[in-house]
């Protein structure tokens, strides 16, 4: 009876899954392998992709980079509003979450403005006598925006861990002997892992298959695997090809999560994405 | 055994202008079985917590070996804690969580193992190295703990309500257990409790406390049999305390009788509160009593009976094995040896008048304070 009560409230989301995602899932499969002029099962669109390569090998190495700069900015702002009043906490926590308010697009294009040739920064510095600077259309731009607009989704798993440890475990270390440093490398940090590996993946799944930030910061050097998958579908005209991108960057994240799932695992419980 | 180890001076505590502990005097002896006892809030666990380096007092020093230890951080003392529900690292299997203060240390590695191999076996929980701590039972969790802090070898080990959250069977199992590590490693425990049974089963020196305050310090049977005020002698124990008046040295005077007692040295008809211990009061044949009066009430406790006897509209709490009927008349003999009569407190009249007799008195003292401080 519970049982049936609970299949039957879950219909609605069965349904949603199985229409907006099992079955496109499926499209993007058939496209994958199949030709783009006569419509038989071929693998050559995956064989295609070699050439992408490179473009695929930028897009990870750009999303680990602002992933690892994400963690390293903040782990001590997690830090330090977990150990704020209950009440401060709140109020820190909606500050951190503010700019998510704001359309992605937008707060994107601002940095536009921020780092044009003569936008407001070369502008400031021209004032002071120094550049322009090149800053758009860098490597640089693109991992900025990348860690700008996905820094949140780091601080707010981590938060969430860091808040939850005990302070009678910090207590306890330094009862047998740990200077401050100790505590966090021996404890708080191993602690704060499920955290680490849940804010590492929020902000590497949805950077790596980002094309706005890098169509609107980067350059022609700085092309990532989304924007080549957008081309494919808009203006390159090869879907089939797009697909097979988009299915093999499916892959690449699954492993990626699943290795550091596999990971977390050995510290305690594992990441929830 | 009577070295001296620590001395708390003068220790004050303050939260957000409460005073938390108001002038504590105490000195602890080296190898000594030291309980602070007293009800939540009474500042027990606050004491513990200074000795153990994680509070700073507002005013007062702590003294180890004689050298003031105020401004030494919680890691660098020689002192180590079993902490409330244990705080174990839950990252860690029960191996890494015993030789965490030893790898802190940074001692080699062979007598870390040997070290911690040793302490298992003193704890009984050979076997168990690899082992989660999340698969181990409350009493295991609690060996654990103990392991983790005796293991660094300290001269003071601190425990704070360790046996709070095991159940009844277990926590008397380990109470023995406490009492006998304790002496097989031979340092000095100071233990924190609200349960007056295990402060006096486990102590060599119980302190009292209450309101910030120690009430008595003393060895269990001095703290049972000589109470300093009505306060302790409510908490250890049942009492029923009476207002009387010492007439002169071995003489008191309550409902309007002089009886003999061993008390001395009180001013020439001073107002005192005597206290009469439930068990000690036997009964007699109506016409032979020095008192009689009517059983109001009869509860059947396993060992004995809980017989309340209303005496000239005072209600008296009698532990006996003999039963007696509802609404009987009887009487009751007191012995000199029975009677122990206190100075007046800022207690007196607050305790020991079983009027309002529950039979779950038991359950009122034991209730948990988890959430002290």
């Amino acid at each position: 009876m519970k049982k049936n009560k609970s299949l039957l409230l879950s219909t609605p989301y069965i349904i949603w899954m199985v229409v907006f995602t099992l079955i496109p899932l499926g499209v993007v499969c058939y496209y994958a392998l199949t030709d783009p002029e006569t419509g038989a099962f071929t693998w050559q669109n995956i064989l295609d992709l070699g050439m992408f390569l490179p473009t695929l090998g930028i897009s990870v190495w750009y999303s680990l980079i602002s992933a690892l700069i994400c963690l390293l900015l903040g782990y001590p702002v997690a830090y330090f509003i977990a150990h704020r009043t209950p009440v401060m906490q709140k109020i820190l926590y909606m500050l951190v979450m503010l700019p998510m308010c704001m359309s992605f697009l937008l707060r994107t294009l601002a940095w536009v403005g921020l780092l044009e040739t003569n936008g407001i920064i070369n502008r400031f510095f021209g004032l002071l006598g120094i550049g322009p600077m090149t800053m758009i259309g860098t490597s640089g731009a693109v991992v900025l925006g990348m860690v700008y607009n996905y820094l949140p989704y780091m601080i707010l798993p981590l938060y969430a861990i860091i808040v939850k440890i005990d302070n009678r475990l910090i207590e306890a270390a330094e009862d047998l002997g740990c200077t401050p440093t100790q505590v966090f490398s021996k404890v708080v940090l191993p602690l704060s892992m499920p955290g680490i590996l849940s804010g590492i993946t929020m902000v590497f799944v949805p950077a790596v298959s980002t094309f706005y930030i890098s169509q609107k910061l980067g350059g022609t050097e700085t092309m990532l695997i989304g924007d080549v998958i957008e081309r494919q579908f808009k203006s390159a005209g090869n879907p089939n090809l797009g697909a097979a991108l988009s299915l093999v960057l499916m892959l690449l994240v699954f492993i990626c999560t699943g290795i550091m799932n596999r990971f977390g695992s050995d510290e305690e419980g594992g990441v929830v994405v | 055994m009577s070295k001296e180890l620590i001395r708390l001076q003068d220790l004050v505590m303050e939260f957000d202008g409460e005073r938390i502990l108001d002038g504590i005097n105490l000195y602890i002896n080296d190898k000594e079985f030291l309980t602070l006892l007293g009800p939540s809030g009474c500042g027990k666990t606050t004491t513990l917590r200074i000795i153990g380096g994680f509070l700073n007092p507002t005013d007062g020093r702590v003294l180890f070996d004689d050298k003031c230890i105020n401004d030494v951080p919680a890691y660098q003392r020689q002192i180590n804690t079993v902490f409330q529900r244990y705080a174990l690292f839950p990252h860690l299997n029960v191996y890494d969580n015993i030789a965490f203060g030893l790898k802190v240390a940074k001692l080699p590695k062979e007598e870390i193992h040997a070290r911690v191999q040793e302490i298992l076996e003193v704890v009984g929980l050979q076997g168990f190295e690899n082992r989660h701590i999340d698969n181990l039972s409350g009493g295991q969790q609690q060996r654990v703990a103990i392991a983790r802090a005796l293991v660094n070898r300290p001269k003071v080990l601190l425990l704070d309500e360790p046996l709070a959250a095991l159940d009844l069977r277990l926590r008397k199992d380990m109470q023995n257990e406490l009492k006998r590590i304790q002496q097989v490693m031979g340092i000095t425990f100071v233990y924190v409790t609200h349960d007056q049974e295990e402060a006096l089963s486990m102590s060599d020196t119980v302190v009292v406390m209450d309101k910030g305050r120690i009430q008595q310090i003393g060895r269990p049977e001095d703290i049972y049999n000589e109470p300093k005020n009505a306060f302790v002698a409510d908490f250890i124990g049942e009492s029923n305390i009476l207002d009387g008046v010492m007439l002169a040295d071995y003489k008191v005077k309550f409902f309007g009788r002089t009886f003999q007692c061993l008390d001395a040295g009180f001013a020439p008809n001073e107002p005192v509160d005597v206290v009469i211990r439930p068990e000690d009061i036997d009964f007699v044949p109506p016409e032979e009593g020095h008192l009689t009066g009517t059983v109001t009430s009869v509860t059947f406790k396993g060992l004995n009976y809980d017989i309340i006897v209303d005496f000239k509209g005072f209600k008296w709490l009698i532990q006996t094995t003999d039963h007696q009927p509802e609404g009987a008349t009887v009487g009751i003999r007191l012995n000199p040896e029975d009677i122990h009569v206190m100075h007046k407190s800022e207690y007196s009249g607050m305790f020991g008048d079983y009027s309002s007799y529950s039979a779950e008195y038991d359950e009122l003292t034991e209730d948990a304070d988890d959430e002290e401080e």
